[in-house]
């Protein structure tokens, strides 16, 4: 790790003030993806404003026909909520599965949305759900959140707060996971609001997470795996690794997506 | 240097460090509290398991400045008066080591497997909440084992 100034303001709006001031600092959340990165001299941040004493960033509410989610709220706490167990049980679902306990007592949801890692799962709930990522200034609406590998909408020194998650009528989400790191070779994350569906697929893009949008037609035409039936999804744009190759991950979604409409559907 | 003060198996601390410092450091040089092992210090393997607060975390991947004022548990903490902790009594008990450098971390996961999920522990939910912990020798049989003796042993006694 290089040297960095040390920064631990107790406030979300004190953490935005420190980066406004604090050139090419970085926010450290959770850290279970920066602190690596760090040690690798992937990243070379001058200034670190830990996170980790921002209580207002913390905490999971209602509100009306939303599930708000503060950014520092950890994978665990996402995924023993009763709140998100009742209304969006895909949502704690996903956030259980997320590596390992002692990744999910640290690890946040705010770093994983922010990172956007093309392999994270909660880019696939935030796109699936129709989600509203909130910053210390604005409101970004998941489709325009994303913005490609490690890219989002975030400027320099803009902070997510908060997270909105309108209430899906049915979802779920199913993932091909690495054994190793655990992270998604594929993930489906399915979700039904009204008539309309949306299918998000992570870990398989070679831009990030995206939407599937001729399985959105067939299962917005019919919410069932036999909406499915007879389609194949196109290798083209899939990732090609050590793990699989594009043909295998277009396979594995077709796959994914039918098993996750069958979870959706028994809820 | 920043100073970091906090509580580590039940004794005030404090140190200055450089920010970078790591809290396996801390406890490893600062401390000398050799215990908690570094196997990857790259988040994979568990073997620097400690309990920040009571809760596992791995020390490798949060800085000695994050966990500031903060109740750290390490392997070092858990016996009392000279007799092992149930859970280190059964992995004695049940060979669940080898080697014995993956088995500080298993041991602060399996107790916080128990803080978690009580007593009565199925091989299934054992296998599963150690996804974050390897050991490269014993195949994890008899760690499974030792972990669901341990946890019948954590139980409180019965009336
Ligand atoms: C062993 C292991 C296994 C893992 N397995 C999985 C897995 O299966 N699935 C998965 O999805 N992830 C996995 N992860 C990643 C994990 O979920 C991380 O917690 C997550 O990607 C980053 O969250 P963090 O809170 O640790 O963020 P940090 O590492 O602290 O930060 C990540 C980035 O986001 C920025 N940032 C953080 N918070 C904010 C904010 N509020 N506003 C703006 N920017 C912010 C930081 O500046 C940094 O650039 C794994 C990690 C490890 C170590
Ligand atoms: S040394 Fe911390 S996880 Fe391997
Ligand atoms: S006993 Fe050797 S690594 Fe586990």
């Amino acid at each position: 790790m290089y040297q960095f100034a040390y920064h631990r303001p107790d406030t979300a709006r004190k953490a935005v003030n420190t980066a406004a001031k604090a050139e090419d600092s970085k926010f450290l959340a959770g850290g279970m993806t920066l602190l690596p990165t760090m040690k690798q001299r992937l990243a070379a941040p001058t200034g670190l404003i830990d996170l980790s004493r921002c209580d207002d960033m913390r905490g999971i509410e209602l509100k009306g026909r939303n599930v708000v989610i503060g950014a520092m709220t950890r994978h665990f706490d996402v995924a023993e909520s009763d709140i998100v167990k009742e209304k969006i049980p895909a949502l704690a679902d996903l956030a259980g599965m997320i590596g390992d306990p002692a990744v999910r007592h640290r690890g946040t949801i705010g770093g994983s949305v922010a990172n956007n890692d093309p392999a994270a799962d909660y880019p696939s709930a935030v796109l699936a759900l129709g989600a509203t990522v909130i910053t210390n200034k604005r409101k970004i609406p998941a489709d325009e959140f994303f913005k490609g590998l490690f890219e989002t909408a975030l400027e320099e020194g803009e902070l997510i707060t908060k997270i909105s998650f309108p209430i899906p009528s049915k979802a779920a989400y199913e993932k091909f996971r690495n054994p190793a790191s655990r992270y998604a070779i594929v993930g489906v994350f399915v979700a039904k609001k009204g008539k309309e569906a949306r299918v998000t697929v992570t870990g398989a893009g070679s831009g990030g997470v995206f939407r599937a949008s001729k399985l959105e037609a067939a299962l917005t035409a019919k919410f069932h795996p036999k909406g499915l039936d007879g389609l194949t999804f196109p290798a083209e744009g899939l990732n090609t690794d050590i793990h699989a190759d594009a043909e295998y991950r277009a396979h594995l979604i077709m796959v994914m997506t039918r098993r996750a409409v069958q979870k959706a559907l028994a809820k | 240097m920043p100073k970091v003060s906090m509580t580590v198996n039940g004794k005030p601390v404090s140190a200055d460090v450089d920010p970078r410092t790591l809290l396996v450091q801390f406890l490893r040089e600062t401390l000398r509290l050799t215990g908690t092992h570094v196997g990857c210090d790259t988040s994979q393997c568990g073997c620097c398991v400690v309990h920040v607060n009571g809760v596992a975390m791995k020390s490798c991947t949060l800085l000695a400045l994050t966990a500031d004022g903060a109740d750290v548990v390490t392997i070092e903490g858990l016996a009392t008066d000279g007799k092992l902790h149930p859970m280190q009594e059964a992995f004695r008990e049940n060979h669940g080591l080898q080697c014995g450098f993956c088995t500080p971390g298993m041991i602060m996961s399996a107790v916080d497997i128990v803080r978690r999920k009580g007593s009565e522990l199925d091989e299934k939910t054992i296998r599963h909440e150690l996804e974050g912990n390897i050991c490269r020798c014993t195949g994890y049989h008899n760690i499974v084992k030792a972990i669901a003796a341990g946890a019948a042993a954590m139980a409180p006694a019965a009336e």
